[in-house]
């Protein structure tokens, strides 16, 4: 069945009149609940989880779809009205937007986002509806040599590539694998670490360990570091945008989409680094240059594109290779798992009608979000004042409703608030809750494909290296993990030099590492040498002066 | 005599060490739980059980010996901010702690006194917590919470939370 006609049969699933208005649900409840200051797009999805138990695979994905596009826009609004981003990939919205809504042009800050979120994510869900069979077609024939090395990639990358200490990283993607070891052994039968509690031979649920890690843990965390008085919400009416407004959007949206995409769619791309890229783009090219770090509509165009690009882009290898790329995926991932659907190349035959039922319901959220909040706008404004005593609390209660949901025991409150206690000290001590999440649901899936690698070669560590694919896979694990010592090098040989970018593979994480570096305490973070180090070192402290609290190891949406 | 202060002076403000203890012990706690596995070398299966927990648990080591070079070196985690998030004062355990306790409450309270309860005390203790004194419309809001979650969870998705002390009530 070619492309077309399957999207279209997912239209028809889509649009009957229940699935639609779970789509407008799905919608509703993820822009108020992403709206919300504190809850990031991971975090909505993750307590909302519940509320799709009693729907058939299908609806509940139709209005998962909502919930992630929907978390994704309120997030937006936030970081324009607040001026503190709720996760790192709005940390690029928050300069221009919040500096814009100062000067009075909230409205069209609000706009040009939602508008440019619309076109980022119509284009990106497009992209993905042609990529990901494509992507399928080359999983199929792969082995599981290089599903083992794929896998070993996405968390390598995730880990040492974002977030500001890879030395944490790593420790939390240990906590994260450690986690996932919990459990019967699936192949003999063993029990590991679970200390003779009967409880824990099932394993941790994942829905318990994202709702302890991003609930708990966020509200201990802020019930520990209260802000005496409150942040200043800026009001705002209906978003319009005048002719002069349209002008300048549109080339940044159409740009931010072609950043986004391609990075959301890398096992470690990630929104933050091409909503930065987006920014410093625009800011070059733009005809009103003395405008930025005072308002300028392009720098709140362009990143906002590129975030709900990503955003599309991260579900191709989420659902083609069953491969989570950032928080919001995995709790996706995890939601799939929990309706008995393994995410990967078997998917598209498998439950063909429920992925395009999924894509097309993309589709259609993206524009109810439009319709929806272009008037809604004052009213999720309104959300924000909302007392900061009720809002944690909530989270709290909610939190703990959804964890108990799962399997009414008592045990999993306890867990729940263990994990909670964890995700407290992880935001104390700065290490990324990313790396933990997708180590807890990649180490099972890592261990099977390995097991299943050396079983095909009868326990020769040549079967890794078996397949081609797999082999230069470890060749980019090599260059990301070996980047910080190639960089020294290559800058203590050639001082401020250009540094040779070995086709795309290499300039990944050159990238990652320019823009992830800013304020980042790492003594050997590598900087820009060329020309676009000045432009990057400029964005970099106007993203210090203007945001409040830097958030680089939050996750990505 | 003269190595104590340095010592002391150097464990001051390193409070991250804990993370180091933590990692450790978890690499540990790792590696003696695969340790203690017994498993027949299988042909089908020549990776075993015990492979992946011993690579987990030296990652986790070496991650601590790492970590606490780096952090008697001067090196230090990021706190991380957020919207209602004021890094200026210290941790302000007279709000997490009560906070801990209402949810340690809930757990105690949920299988007896059944979510309606339980529920109740976890909302009405956590707005507590965080400062809110309104208690009688705190009150109000955290009974109507517990009813219509536990409404809602039973009529809309069919999940039946418990209705302990209130059995037959609801």
């Amino acid at each position: 069945m070619d492309v077309f006609s399957s999207l279209m049969d997912g239209f028809a699933t889509a649009l009957t009149p229940m699935n639609f208005m779970y789509a407008v649900i799905g919608v509703i409840l993820g822009t108020a609940v992403g709206v919300l200051p504190g809850l990031g797009p991971a975090m909505t999805v993750a307590l909302l989880l519940p509320v799709t138990y009693a729907l058939e695979p299908t609806s509940a994905f139709i209005m998962f779809a909502g919930i992630y596009y929907g978390g994704m826009y309120g997030g937006s609004t936030t970081s324009i009205l607040l001026n503190t981003p709720g996760e790192s990939s709005s940390v690029v919205t928050a300069i221009e937007g919040n500096k814009m809504a100062k000067a009075g042009r909230a409205a069209q800050a609000l706009a040009t986002a939602a508008i440019g979120s619309f076109v980022a994510g119509t284009i990106g869900t497009a992209l993905l509806a042609v990529c990901a069979p494509i992507v399928v077609d080359f999983a199929v024939s792969l082995g599981a040599p290089s599903y083992f090395a794929i896998m070993v990639l996405a968390l390598l990358a995730v880990t040492a590539v974002l977030g500001s200490s890879r030395l944490r990283g790593f420790a939390s993607l240990g906590l994260g694998l450690a986690i996932g070891l919990v459990g019967l052994d699936v192949v003999t039968g063993q029990a590991r670490l679970t200390f003779g509690v009967p409880l824990l031979a099932d394993g941790l649920d994942i829905v318990v360990v994202a709702v302890a890690i991003f609930a708990v843990g966020e509200a201990l965390w802020v019930a520990a570091h209260l802000r005496r008085n409150p942040l200043q919400v800026i009001p705002v009416g209906r978003p319009w945008m005048g002719k002069q407004d349209w002008k300048r959007s549109w080339k940044p949206w159409l740009r931010g989409t072609a950043y986004g995409f391609p990075f959301g769619a890398l096992p470690a791309g990630g929104a933050e680094i091409p909503t930065f890229l987006s920014y410093v783009t625009e800011k070059r090219l733009s005809k009103h240059p003395e405008e930025f770090g005072k308002g300028a509509i392009e720098g709140v165009a362009g990143p906002e594109a590129a975030n709900n690009a990503a955003a599309a882009g991260t579900l191709t290898p989420m659902l083609a290779l069953g491969l989570p790329t950032n928080a919001t995926a995995a709790v996706m991932l995890a939601a799939f798992t929990q309706y008995g659907i393994q995410p990967g190349p078997q998917l598209f035959e498998s439950e063909g009608p429920l992925v395009w039922a999924l894509i097309a319901s993309l589709f259609i959220g993206n524009l109810l979000l439009l319709l929806i909040n272009l008037p809604l706008a004052p009213m999720w404004a309104k959300l924000l004042q909302i007392p900061r005593p009720y809002l944690y609390a909530g989270i709290l209660f909610f939190a703990t409703l959804g964890a108990y949901s799962v399997n009414l025991q008592a045990f999993d409150l306890v867990l729940l608030l263990t994990l909670g206690a964890l995700g407290f000290m992880m935001r104390r001590f700065g290490l990324p809750v990313l790396p933990l999440i997708l180590g807890v649901i990649l180490g099972p899936r890592i261990e099977k494909q390995l097991r299943q690698t050396l079983q095909l070669s009868a326990g020769d560590p040549a079967g890794l290296f078996s397949e081609p694919i797999a082999v230069v896979i470890y060749i980019i694990v090599g260059i990301i993990l070996l980047w910080p010592l190639l960089f020294k090098l290559v800058r203590r040989n050639r001082p401020a030099a250009v540094v040779p970018g070995n086709g795309s593979v290499a300039s990944v994480p050159r990238e990652a590492g320019g823009s992830v570096s800013h304020g980042s305490h790492r003594a050997d973070s590598p900087t820009e040498a060329d020309g676009d180090g000045v432009d990057q070192e400029a964005a970099g402290t106007a993203i210090r002066d203007s945001v409040t609290h830097d958030k680089q190891n939050k996750e990505t949406p | 005599m003269s190595s104590s202060p340095t010592l002391a002076s150097r464990l001051k403000g390193r409070s991250e060490l804990g993370v180091v203890l933590l990692l450790g012990a978890a690499g540990a706690l790792v590696i003696a739980d695969a340790a203690r596995i017994v498993t027949p070398y299988s042909q089908s299966d020549p990776v075993g059980p015990k492979t992946l927990p011993f690579i987990v648990g030296g990652l986790l080591l070496v991650c601590a010996v790492f970590l606490a070079v780096n952090v008697l070196r001067g090196g230090q985690g990021e706190a991380e901010g957020g919207e209602d998030v004021d890094l200026t004062h210290p941790a302000d355990w007279k709000t997490v702690l009560p906070l801990v306790g209402a949810f340690v409450a809930n757990i105690l309270l949920i299988d007896w006194a059944g979510w309606v309860i339980s529920g109740t005390v976890l909302f009405w203790g956590s707005v507590w917590a965080l400062g809110g004194r309104n208690y009688i419309r705190d009150g109000l809001i955290s009974v109507a919470l517990s009813l219509l979650t536990f409404y809602g969870f039973y009529l809309g998705l069919g999940i039946n939370l418990p209705a302990g002390l209130l059995e037959g009530i609801l």
